[in-house]
């Protein structure tokens, strides 16, 4: 006799495209998924944890690994909650530094991000062309700070490393290398019927549930709700700049795509005005004590990350530790939609919204 | 080769034949070994790199080496598999690409078999590696690969029937299923090859073609981002190394086929280049085709399962049908 059943299908931890070790227990139908249940930790180390053992200048290297492909963003997030609590006046140069590395970082992120979305959805080419790309920035960042990945470059009260000479004529020539770089992109990619067919009207959610999970970043604007930190609640010194938040309303993986592209045309913008006001002396460390020691109380930092809003509560007793740090992961926030998502979709459908809500998973499990 | 083939069967016979046979087989793989390394060639330059470069002059070894590493690697059988189907399935597939090249008339004098049904012969085995295809997916006992070989299936189902229908309209111009007849109706300059009158047909047949050969972007049943290997998943060593050499012994046949039946096969495109032997226009074309079907693979997205079967059923079968009304008016006014 004819009968179908439901099949239990592992996908990950070791799966080319669950980026990283990540894992969903799919029960599947055919092709057509029934129930999803995400499983992580799989890289936990337990940073909050291992902070409360930790001063604060060393629990810098630890926010590095846990976004490890925006790390300058997880750095900003701690040394300016902690400066919030200390109350620190930072010099002019180094809030320059600071936003021009996150911003480059930002497009590092996301040229990393669209690369391998492309790659999830079967076309190789843009891949490398990402890559060869975001090198450039990662070249950029080896030679302000010595690292390539992992920079540990912040400081509480400014940064560690001045820009060496001529770093940021770099920068300046990077930036139209990138836009005429981004206009290629967009007709490789972006104008393709079968991209487009593959990504549009796929994970569709609106508003309301986006607010509801406590959706942030772009896969919380592309519902149409108008919402970056770096405009709403301006830190650094992104009030002194034009840009654009780019939004979309239908809340599918196409406006995830079109919005996170145009963010790395604004972080473009916002680079290359903050490059024409560059002060060219300055300090790039406040005075700051040698052992830093916020004083008693609480405080939450936040910031619009590429993956949406990184935060940091820090509770101190006064001391060289904080008693308790916790981080506010967008990526690990984003993902709690995924098995609403998936339901009723196709397996290959998997692998896009998988990809479309741009998870890390280094900070998923932190 | 025909009249070998032709002669009642001697031992004299019967050597030359499978001589001739081996002959072919190494031919076919020295024609993989470097499609593999020119389609590293070409996809890397097309994304900035250099591709395989180190393993002999210009990397020319490096299939081989790989070829090799296959060779020697453990051949393991999952402890759950269905032992036979999951041995006989490579061979399944490889058999029927192999077989096919016996119909392919590379000059008017270099062909093996003359066969009077020869694209419905092509038709016809092409259709059976599918099913080596599906007994590995079934027999590795693996859900991935199960997925990957049901794809497989569907994809045959939705691609095979344009792919037929798109011939139709060349069998109806040149009278005859011969391949040798067909090369022959398109000869005196390029105006008179196929892809012109065809084009509709010929578009038709390159996108059922890639589909079939499970190229990007058809490569549903190996899509790597979705089911990893697809129904290759558990296979390793040489029993991967066949399936892979099917793939492009497949990437041969369509090229030689699409050179054939649209490009005017050993022709020259002006009467003037004659003198050129044929087959240096044959093997110009081919490798044409053949660079077409990488750049296609450089450039383009997968698509998703219930696309290829709403392109298959709802664009290319109208179009190969039209196609066919087409030639058939065109024929009547003719006449």
């Amino acid at each position: 006799m004819l009968r179908t059943e439901e099949v239990l299908l592992n996908v990950g931890p070791q799966h080319p495209s669950t980026h990283g070790v990540f894992r969903i227990i799919v029960k599947i139908d055919g092709e057509v998924i029934r129930e999803a249940t995400p499983v992580m930790g799989y890289l936990h180390r337990g940073t909050e944890k291992l902070a409360e053992d930790l001063s604060y200048t060393q629990i810098i290297p630890y926010t590095d690994r846990m976004d490890y492909v925006s790390a300058m963003t997880n750095n900003y997030v701690l040394v300016h909650t902690v400066e919030k609590m200390m109350q620190l006046e930072i010099p002019e140069r180094a809030e320059f530094l600071r936003l021009i590395v996150m911003e480059l970082q930002r497009v590092a992120s996301h040229l990393l991000w669209w690369g391998t979305y492309l790659l999830d959805i079967g076309a190789m080419s843009p891949f490398l062309f990402a890559f060869r790309d975001r090198e450039i920035i990662l070249n950029l960042f080896n030679e302000l700070c010595g690292a390539r990945l992992t920079y540990n470059y912040m400081r509480v009260g400014g940064v560690k490393w001045d820009a060496p000479e001529g770093w940021i004529d770099k920068v300046r020539e990077y930036i139209p290398y990138m836009r005429k770089k981004l206009d290629e992109y967009n007709n490789l990619v972006s104008g393709n019927e079968i991209f487009l067919a593959r990504i549009r009207g796929v994970g569709k959610y609106n508003a309301k549930s986006a607010i509801s999970y406590g959706l942030s970043g772009a896969n919380l604007r592309c519902t149409g709700v108008n919402w970056d930190i770096r405009k709403n609640q301006p830190y650094c010194i992104y009030d002194r700049f034009e840009f654009d938040v780019p939004l979309r309303s239908n809340g599918d993986c196409l406006d995830r795509y079109f919005i996170r592209f145009e963010e790395i045309r604004q972080s473009l913008r916002i680079l290359e005005q903050a490059i024409e006001q560059f002060p060219h002396k300055g300090d790039t460390m406040a005075k700051v004590p040698r052992v830093i020691r916020p004083p008693e109380g609480e405080a939450y930092g936040r910031i619009e990350s590429p993956r949406g809003e990184i935060g940091c509560y820090i509770i101190s007793k006064g001391k060289q530790e904080p008693f308790r740090l916790k981080f506010r992961r967008p990526s690990f926030i984003n993902l709690q939609i995924l098995p609403e998502l998936l339901v009723g979709e196709t397996m290959t459908n998997l692998v896009t919204i998988l990809g479309g809500i741009d998870i890390v998973v280094g900070e998923v499990d932190a | 080769m025909n009249k070998w083939i032709d002669e009642s069967m001697t031992l004299t016979n019967f050597s030359i034949i499978l001589l001739w046979a081996i002959v072919m087989l190494i031919i076919v793989l020295g024609f993989v070994t470097y499609a593999i390394y020119f389609e590293r060639k070409v996809i890397g330059y097309m994304q900035f790199r250099i591709g395989p470069n180190r393993v002999g002059p210009f990397g020319l070894l490096q299939s081989v080496a790989d070829v090799l590493k296959l060779l020697i690697k453990e051949d393991t059988i999952p402890k759950h598999a269905d032992r036979q189907l999951f041995v006989l399935a490579p061979i399944i597939t490889y058999v029927p690409a192999f077989t096919i090249i016996a119909i392919i008339p590379f000059t008017d004098q270099l062909f093996n078999a003359d066969l009077n049904i020869g694209l419905l012969f092509y038709v016809a085995l092409s259709s059976i590696s599918t099913i080596g295809i599906i007994l590995a997916g079934w027999a590795s006992n693996n859900k991935y690969a199960l997925i990957g070989s049901m794809r497989s299936a569907a994809q045959m189902i939705s691609y095979e029937i344009p792919l037929v229908i798109s011939v139709i309209g060349i069998i109806m111009l040149s009278g005859s299923l011969n391949l040798k007849i067909i090369v022959e109706s398109q000869s005196g300059g390029f105006w008179n090859w196929y892809f012109l009158p065809q084009i509709l047909a010929f578009v038709v047949f390159i996108i059922a073609g890639i589909s079939e050969l499970n190229r990007t972007p058809f490569d549903l049943p190996e899509a790597e981002s979705e089911l990893v290997a697809g129904y290759h998943v558990e296979y390793s060593g040489f029993r991967f190394a066949f399936f892979m050499l099917s793939e492009y012994v497949y990437v041969f046949v369509l090229a030689s086929l699409t050179t054939i039946l649209f490009l005017g096969g050993w022709h020259s495109p002006f009467p003037l280049l004659d003198f050129i032997p044929g087959i240096l226009w044959f093997i110009l074309k081919f490798s044409l085709v053949v660079f077409v079907l990488f750049w296609v693979r450089a450039t383009l997205p997968r698509v998703r399962v219930d696309q290829l079967m709403s392109l298959g059923w709802k664009v290319l079968l109208p179009l190969a049908l039209i196609n066919i009304f087409i030639t058939a008016l065109y024929s009547y006014m003719i006449s």
